[in-house]
């Protein structure tokens, strides 16, 4: 364990002395920031629109940020040769692939709170209501779905050689099933066999990211999610992760470095 | 007990194109290093030095044989917690400053939290790095670099060093500054096992050498007895094993 943090604090150090993360930082706080502070007409429905736009904003620059990151991570070591120095000391392939995931994920964690915590006091300011708990929920669940794409782009760092086509195939993956997941189903309705047979399979063998998007929770003030329903969450991704990163190590683990 | 031990070792690379033949770099090498030695791995570029050392770091598995470093298959990372590596390129994470890097390792080590300042003190110290500390690796001059990649491999004060061509690439004062660490650590009863093209350093520092050529091994033995069986310098007897007689 000690090895697997201290691997996961060099990924973090990385990512906080990198330039290209804060120009996508500042970018998103400006938005939401601009955004959040216009006042127009009070009308209600506008101010959830504005909402609605900042918290998009945010998920899409907490994917950017998940997926650069990671798809960078076991490329940048074979490139730079410093996963040789590393892995010839007692390091499992296992500890070292948990070690990257864990410093990307807490990297994005950090992040994301960050832009929860900005765009929370920008709004929440101006309504003078602090639903800390809707909060809570949706940047938990977010950062649970960003473990599974998280532990996705490493397996598909390991399969793929090239950090940019993973990246993109990653990108568009994630992005995919958060649009179109939960219709899969539907579609497949419309189809013939075999095709409909294997579109079912399709939608109950991809995690379903879409469940842990519950912007709503912020933006319609909707009441909060029952924990027993978080607790499961977690688990369901849990799984998807562990699937990911096992599938990441059975390769990875006899794959020779030179 | 060895320290090193290999045995009927066959390293193969298997290209992803197919058809294209299996290429073999090290055909059936049998090798035993003893605790305290230090023992040069020669070999003109391509004999297969680097890829051994691979398979004693646990990089690529061997196609057949095996090794063991303190009678540990290499296949298990615990066979490394006693041994110190300097890779032939060495890169670092540019973005630390040497002591960040070695606090990293440090850690992955497990050196007890207490121990670890005075253990990135002393290699710095040793290594004369310790006005540099502060500064990112990135910074470096390429000696400085080297030292740094030195730095690393002594941080867990390890009893054998595994050293790809330390080197190359130095001015004669970075060579020297090697030279003496080996000493060093030599006369505190470390095992030191090294490849190297500078044969007049070889023959100073090493105990015993072991030639390699095309992947096999063509002489081994202990350095002095070596010169006075061929009665010339390492240099000559190098260049007649690998087929080079030297000019009349
Ligand atoms: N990844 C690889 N794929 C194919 N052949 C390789 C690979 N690495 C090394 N070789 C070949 O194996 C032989 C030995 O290389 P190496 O061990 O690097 O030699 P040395 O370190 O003694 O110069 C060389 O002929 C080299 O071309
Ligand atoms: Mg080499």
């Amino acid at each position: 364990m000690n090895t697997i943090w201290a691997l996961a604090k060099i990924v973090v150090l990385e990512m906080v002395r990198r330039k290209d993360f804060y120009v996508l930082f500042i970018l998103t706080v400006l938005l939401t920031g601009t955004a959040g502070s216009v006042n127009l007409f009070n009308d209600n429905s506008i101010v959830r629109y504005l909402k609605e736009i900042c918290l998009l904003l945010i998920w899409a620059a907490s994917l950017v940020i998940a997926i650069t990151c990671t798809a960078r991570q076991i490329p940048a070591e074979r490139e730079q040769r410093t996963i040789f120095p590393l892995l010839a000391k007692p390091v499992t392939r296992a500890q070292f692939l948990l070690g990257k995931f864990l410093g990307c994920w807490v990297a994005t964690g950090m992040a994301l709170l960050v832009f929860y915590v900005f765009f929370g006091i920008v709004s929440a300011s101006r309504e003078q209501h602090w639903p800390v708990l809707n909060y809570l929920q949706a940047g938990l669940l977010h950062w649970l779905m960003l473990a599974i794409v998280i532990a996705l782009t490493l397996l598909g760092s390991i399969v793929f050689a090239a950090p940019s086509s993973n990246g993109t195939i990653c990108f568009v993956c994630t992005a995919g099933i958060l649009l179109l997941g939960r219709h899969l189903n539907k579609v497949a309705l419309g189809l013939t066999e075999p095709l409909q047979s294997l579109l079912y399979g399709v939608y109950f063998a991809i995690p379903h990211l879409e469940l842990f998007d519950v912007r709503d929770l912020i933006t319609h003030n909707w009441d909060l999610i029952p924990w027993g329903m978080m607790v499961l969450a977690t688990l369901y991704a849990a799984a998807y992760t562990a699937f990911f990163l096992t599938a990441a190590w059975l390769i990875f683990r006899r794959r020779p470095l030179n | 007990m060895e320290t090193l031990t290999i045995d009927n070792l066959r390293v193969e690379y298997r290209s992803r194109a197919v058809g294209e033949p299996v290429k073999t770099a090290v055909k059936g090498l049998n090798l035993r290093v003893a605790q305290g030695e230090v023992f040069g791995f020669l070999g003109p570029n391509g004999a297969g030095k680097t890829s051994t050392m691979n398979v004693l770091l646990g990089f690529v598995p061997p196609t057949s044989g095996t090794a063991r470093l303190f009678g540990v298959d290499v296949r298990e990372p615990i066979a490394r917690q006693r041994i110190g590596y300097l890779p032939e390129q060495t890169y670092y994470y540019k973005f630390l400053t040497a002591e960040e890097l070695l606090r990293f390792y440090a850690e992955i080590f497990q050196i007890p939290k207490a121990e670890r300042s005075q253990r990135i003190d002393a290699v710095l110290k040793l290594v004369e790095l310790d006005h540099a500390r502060t500064r990112q690796i990135k910074t470096y001059s390429k000696g400085m670099q080297q030292r740094a990649g030195l730095a690393q491999s002594l941080i867990n004060n390890p009893d054998l060093l595994i050293l790809d061509e330390p080197t190359s690439g130095l001015d004669p004062i970075g060579r020297m500054k090697v030279r003496e660490i080996i000493q060093r650590l030599k006369s505190e009863g470390k095992t030191v096992f090294f490849s190297s093209h500078e044969l007049g350093e070889v023959e100073t520092v090493c105990d015993r050498i072991a030639i390699l050529h095309q992947g096999e091994l063509k002489t081994e033995g202990r350095v002095s007895d070596l010169l006075r069986e061929h009665g010339t310098n390492l240099e000559q007897i190098f260049l007649k094993i690998i087929g080079h007689p030297p000019p009349p």
